[in-house]
């Protein structure tokens, strides 16, 4: 008993005050205790302030009618809307052009990381030039760039560009014709689901297949048949359904049809070209990062230059690209928060009118916040569970 | 990205000024030397940048008056260009004194905003305006369902615009930018078929376009656009002092003094006049505002009367050539009505 209390007691050697442990909880304690009322000080002294100053505050703003219009929304939304909505489509949009962006952005990023390492001596210093310019210069500008000095020097709505299949191009954006699905259109959506499934089912079985008995099936072609063809019967069967609403001109614009306005077009692009050119840098140390015995080995075996890329080199490129590569989707995503520049009516550009409408800019301020953190948080989610598929895997 | 700055700023501001700092501005405002007073990033005739990079127009010159008023020199004043959507937070968070920048007076402004108003400078109203070389035939604002219409965001603009195609059944996609620079662009360039903002403006901006004679100003005016200059909420001196030169500028159009003759009129023996510009024995009608008691002769020796500042910015004397209408003295059937300085 004696000897074990020594034995405790001995690492503290004096008063507890000089206990590391003691020691390490005080501060800890501490610093949450000052953080806390730090908080509280500043939340406290701003609802004092407001109150002192007679500014409306709290979140019932959100349920009031909104009273403004917004030019591109994907749902349903008029100026009688409340500010909550119209928020909510700023989010939308937000979502649209940076989702598009990034899977933009990503295939452009891998043909010109893959280019810079190309054996072509032209293909290898078009991609540079292209990654040197556009990394270099600030997204701003870019986007500037196809706004001012690419789409609004078409030509205005009377005098469009005509482009094949009745689609339109001219100063106030593309257009293009719009499906227009009649009775039955169903039927095709079934069949394109089933055409995926059934082409799924048969690469696995062919793989399966080539595994076991190293004979070659031709994968490509017939889910191409089966994802393509099977909709089309289906098209035929019920009666051809389908029909089109074609961009015609009327007394100001096109009328009908679908349009892709401008400012989406010079954000979604800008966006994607910048951030593409980061992507590539990515993309090629990736590649460089994968030991050349790997392809001199695989070359050994007789795998011609493409398989050597597709199945020994890109897999292990992966797990070298996807971290880097989740940190520019983000930056994607808070970049679209330029598009005030332009007037594409994003998350930053509705919340800020709501702001001025209402002037509760520190409600408005903390929901944009709330938003791109939450949105950031979730991209980063998303990209470290394909991560963790990607890591390597020890047998 | 300016006003998330300045939102941020104002959080901040809000969050970490002791409740008792603001009380008295005119006290603040002495001790500076000088007014802070938020302006528009470059409206012609109310607010913006001659090519000596001094402020001109009716906004600005409203701030010279309140110098004037308080430091018997309209020169102490400093501008702070603010875009629509940043010019509120600047005036709560006390970034500015004075907001004199074409702002629209309305209910949800003056009570929500902890605003005050203190006066209508120019009665205003939106109007529409159009290319008639590209759109022959269109000369009513009626005709223009299925435009494209360029608007600066964060505005009541914005909301009358909702208001009139939705009353009218008429559709029309909005082409919104924050910064009026960037409508005015827009507008030039094709983008959108019809601008809109309030008339006087429209008036201003035509002239900056590239050939102002294919513009057409419509004849609609479809809202109440009463523009003034606003304060913050809680400070009832400050309040009355930018309140009374607004109304010691018209009382001295109505007497007839002017920039020219206000060193005679102080002999006057009218004794209203006499009143006015503290000429009285023993008079407290400036000290009890907070300021001296030859105010008015230093507001009007610094910017004339209200009459003069309007023909030198935005009437005769400028190039927008807009007459006094709805905004002359009451005397002669406008709206412009001071109560009396007694």
């Amino acid at each position: 008993m004696a000897s074990q209390e020594i034995l405790r007691e001995e690492p503290s050697r004096g008063s507890f005050i000089n206990d590391p442990k003691v020691r390490g909880i005080f501060f800890q304690a501490v610093v949450v205790i000052v953080l806390v009322a730090l908080v509280w000080w500043f939340v406290q002294n701003t609802i004092d302030n407001l109150t002192r100053l007679r500014i409306a505050s709290g979140f019932g703003f959100l349920k009031s009618r909104a009273g403004f219009d917004i030019s591109d929304s994907a749902i349903a939304y008029s100026s009688d809307s409340t500010y909550g909505r119209a928020i909510v489509v700023g989010f939308i949009n937000t979502l649209i052009v940076a989702g598009a962006g990034i899977i933009t952005a990503t295939l452009i990023g891998f043909i010109l990381g893959v280019g810079r390492l190309s054996h072509n001596w032209l293909i290898r210093k078009i991609c540079m030039v292209y990654v040197e310019v556009f990394r270099n210069i600030p997204p701003l500008l870019v986007i500037f760039f196809w706004y001012s000095g690419v789409l609004s020097v078409l030509p205005p709505p009377r005098e469009s560009i005509n482009l094949p299949f009745s689609s339109f191009l001219n100063q106030r954006g593309f257009y293009f014709p719009r499906a227009v699905w009649g009775e039955g259109s169903w039927l095709i959506l079934v069949a394109l689901l089933l055409g995926i499934a059934m082409a799924w089912f048969v690469a696995r079985k062919a793989r399966q297949r080539q595994m076991a008995t190293g004979q070659q099936f031709p994968v490509f072609w017939t889910s191409a048949a089966l994802i393509i063809g099977l909709p089309l019967l289906a098209y035929a069967l019920s009666g051809f359904p389908l029909s089109f609403d074609y961009p015609k001109q009327s007394t100001f614009n096109l009328t009908g049809g679908f349009q892709v306005k401008p400012e989406f077009l010079s954000l979604y692009l800008a966006l994607s070209f910048y951030t593409a050119a980061f992507i590539a840098e990515i993309v090629r140390a990736g590649i460089m990062g994968v030991s050349k015995g790997q392809t001199e080995a695989a070359g050994a075996l007789g795998l011609r230059p493409g398989s050597i890329l597709r199945l020994v080199v890109i897999p292990q490129a992966m797990r070298i690209v996807i971290p880097p590569l989740t940190s520019q989707y983000l930056n994607l995503t808070k970049n679209s928060s330029l598009a005030i520049a332009i007037g594409y009516p994003d998350l930053t550009a509705t919340t800020g009118t709501v702001l001025n409408q209402t002037g509760q800019a520190i409600e408005c301020v903390l929901i944009m916040m709330v938003v791109y953190l939450a949105l950031s948080l979730l991209t980063s989610v998303v990209m470290n569970v394909v991560n963790a598929r990607m890591a390597l895997v020890e047998r | 990205m300016k006003h998330i700055a300045i939102g941020i700023l104002g959080a901040a501001a809000l969050g970490l000024v002791a409740s008792a700092a603001s009380a008295a501005t005119l006290d603040d405002v002495k001790a500076k030397g000088f007014i802070q007073c938020g302006v528009s990033t470059g409206l012609a005739g109310f607010s913006a940048p001659d090519d000596k990079g001094d402020w001109q127009g009716i906004d600005a010159d409203f701030c010279r008056a309140v110098a004037a008023a308080v430091f018997g020199d309209g020169t102490k004043v400093k501008f702070t260009p603010l875009s629509a959507k940043e010019r509120f937070t600047a005036l709560q968070s006390g970034e500015i004194d004075v907001l004199s920048r074409n702002t629209t007076w309305t209910i949800n402004r003056d009570t929500a905003l902890g605003l005050n108003f203190v006066g209508v400078t120019y009665y205003d109203g939106q109007g529409f305006m159009i290319n008639a070389k590209k759109l022959p035939g269109v000369n009513s604002a009626l005709q223009l369902s299925g435009a494209a219409v360029c608007v600066q965001s964060g505005t009541t603009t914005e909301l009358n615009l909702a208001d009139y195609f939705k009353t009218n059944k008429m559709e029309y996609s909005p082409v919104v930018f924050e910064q009026l620079s960037e409508v005015d662009a827009a507008y030039d360039a094709g983008r959108c078929d019809v601008y809109t903002t309030d008339q006087s403006g429209l008036y201003g901006i035509r002239l900056t376009l590239g050939s102002p004679a294919d513009h057409v100003v419509l004849p609609e005016i479809i809202s109440k656009e009463p523009l003034g200059p606003a304060v913050r909420q809680g400070d009832d001196q400050w309040y009355h002092i930018v309140k009374w030169t607004y109304f010691a500028l018209l009382q001295a159009e109505e007497l007839g003094i002017t920039k020219a003759n206000v060193e005679e009129m102080k002999t006057s023996d009218n004794p209203e006049i006499k009143r006015v510009l503290g000429q009285e024995a023993d008079t407290k009608i400036g000290t009890d505002l907070g300021v001296s008691n030859d105010w008015v002769v230093n507001i009007v020796k610094a910017v004339g009367n209200y009459g003069e500042m309007f023909e030198r910015n935005v009437g005769s004397g400028s190039p927008l050539k807009i007459a006094r209408g709805i905004n002359a003295l009451w005397t002669k059937g406008g709206l412009q009505y001071a109560p009396p300085i007694r």
